[in-house]
């Protein structure tokens, strides 16, 4: 388990440091999440619907896209010069090999999200400061489960055409259940209601997650073999 | 016999054990008295979406057999069971709107059953897609497989969705965990409706699974003589 984890950081920290010194993936994926939020606000009627109703949407359709966008680039990075062939023969277990594409996924997503709330909450003026503690908690719990499912998928799709196209469409069933639990939940607690009230929805995002990160660690070596 | 006219003699049984069904449904079962003759096509309705989902966890079943065993049969069985299994869902999501137009006054609402019954259908064309994006038949069946895997255990994710969220469907009647609720004889025909679904899928499958072993056959010998 422990080294299962050092691999895994290893695999991470080589993500995000090239990540962090190029910063083009992530600037762009920052720049298309407030781009999403400023389309959704002309595609809306301010004095029909109230901005409270629409949120909870808005915030989860920004996230899913945002998250799908992001989740192509993980394997596609490795595409040039061979440099899957060389990560594959390096001496890490397949399961660490996932796990540092998945944190590393993990990191890039939430700092996208970092960026998105407060853009959200500037743009939509939705207050969420009593609640923004369970809200991101619940983010972290749906965004744990499209990166799961996503970083499988990525790699499955990786050496197909139309890789760009065919991983929403592989992906977007998968997503809608906790997308819809994020989405229930959000909406109780912008709405101030008791988290009490939305516990079979936690208990399903927390399944999920249970779930896929399991199933995927095991699947995982399936999918990048030759 | 051949295996090809093996299916084609079952699936012959079931399409005259469904037209018995028609004729003990609408003239030997007593008419339900709120929704009338609508009701009718619940002995269509529920054994298809039964099917639907049925065939989707051996979809993922054969992908775990698959992946251990690495025997073509199996994928073979899921590539059918996968296209059966999309027209099952294809029969649900047009019985469905038979049925809600005159019940529900609408074709069409996002009831949390028909978004999952929609994401099923979904979920096996992207299944499809995915097997005619590889051509490689080894790749083709392992990367189903995992994808196949990922589908089953998403299927009791979209099924107790339906528990928590708020719906305009009817409530299951037979499949609860108390006794079905309704009238004995209307049971008995729901019962042979799921026998002739039954022959059908199985009648399908072969046949579908005769036809892939008939094209690898003439795929091999194009290549043994070109």
């Amino acid at each position: 388990m422990r080294e299962l984890v050092t691999q895994a950081w290893i695999v991470a920290r080589k993500d995000l440091v090239l990540e962090f010194r190029t910063r083009t993936a992530l600037f762009s994926a920052v720049v298309f999440t407030a781009l999403v939020l400023v389309v959704f606000n002309f595609g809306r009627d301010p004095t029909a619907v109230a901005t409270i109703d629409l949120a909870p949407s808005i915030l989860w359709v920004t996230f899913t896209f945002a998250a799908m966008l992001t989740l192509n680039r993980a394997f596609q990075l490795e595409l040039e010069n061979q440099a899957l062939e060389g990560l594959l023969v390096a001496p890490l277990s397949r399961a660490s090999l996932y796990w540092g594409k998945l944190l590393a996924n993990l990191v890039f997503v939430a700092v996208v999200e970092a960026v998105g709330l407060p853009l959200f909450v500037l743009f939509f003026n939705v207050p969420v400061a009593h609640v923004l503690g369970p809200l991101v908690g619940v983010i972290a719990l749906a965004t744990v489960g499209f990166v799961a499912v996503g970083t499988l998928f990525s790699a499955l799709l990786i050496r197909l055409r139309f890789a760009e196209l065919m991983l929403p469409v592989l992906l977007l069933p998968f997503l809608i259940p906790p997308l819809v639990a994020a989405v229930q939940v959000t909406a109780h607690l912008l709405g101030g209601r008791p988290l009490s009230e939305v516990a079979g929805w936690l208990r399903l995002l927390a399944a999920y997650d249970v779930t896929f990160v399991s199933l995927a660690t095991v699947l995982f070596r399936y999918t990048v073999d030759e | 016999m051949t295996l090809l006219n093996r299916g084609r003699l079952i699936t012959l049984l079931g399409l005259a054990s469904l037209a018995g069904v028609y004729v003990r449904a609408l003239a030997f079962t007593p008419t339900e008295r709120l929704q009338g003759a609508a009701q009718k096509i619940y002995y269509l309705h529920v054994p298809a979406a039964i099917w639907t989902e049925t065939a989707m966890i051996l979809v993922g079943v054969a992908g775990v057999f698959y992946l251990f065993l690495h025997d073509a049969r199996l994928d073979r069985f899921a590539a059918a069971s996968a296209e059966v299994g999309t027209v099952f869902a294809t029969i649900v999501l047009t019985t469905g709107p038979i049925w809600g137009k005159p019940i529900w006054g609408t074709w069409w609402t996002w009831d949390a059953r028909l978004t999952s019954m929609l994401l099923l259908f979904f979920l096996y064309v992207g299944y499809l897609l995915l097997r005619g994006a590889v051509a490689d038949p080894e790749l083709r069946a392992r990367y189903s497989a995992v994808l196949g895997i990922c589908g089953a255990a998403l299927v009791p994710f979209i099924h107790f969705s339906v528990y928590f969220f708020p719906t305009l469907h009817p409530q299951p009647i037979i499949l609860k965990p108390s006794a079905p609720s309704l009238p004995w004889s209307m049971l008995v025909t729901w019962l042979y409706a799921l026998a002739a679904f039954t022959l059908l899928y199985i009648g399908f499958v072969v046949q579908r699974y005769a036809l892939s072993l008939a094209r690898d056959a003439a795929g091999g010998a194009e290549r043994a003589h070109g």
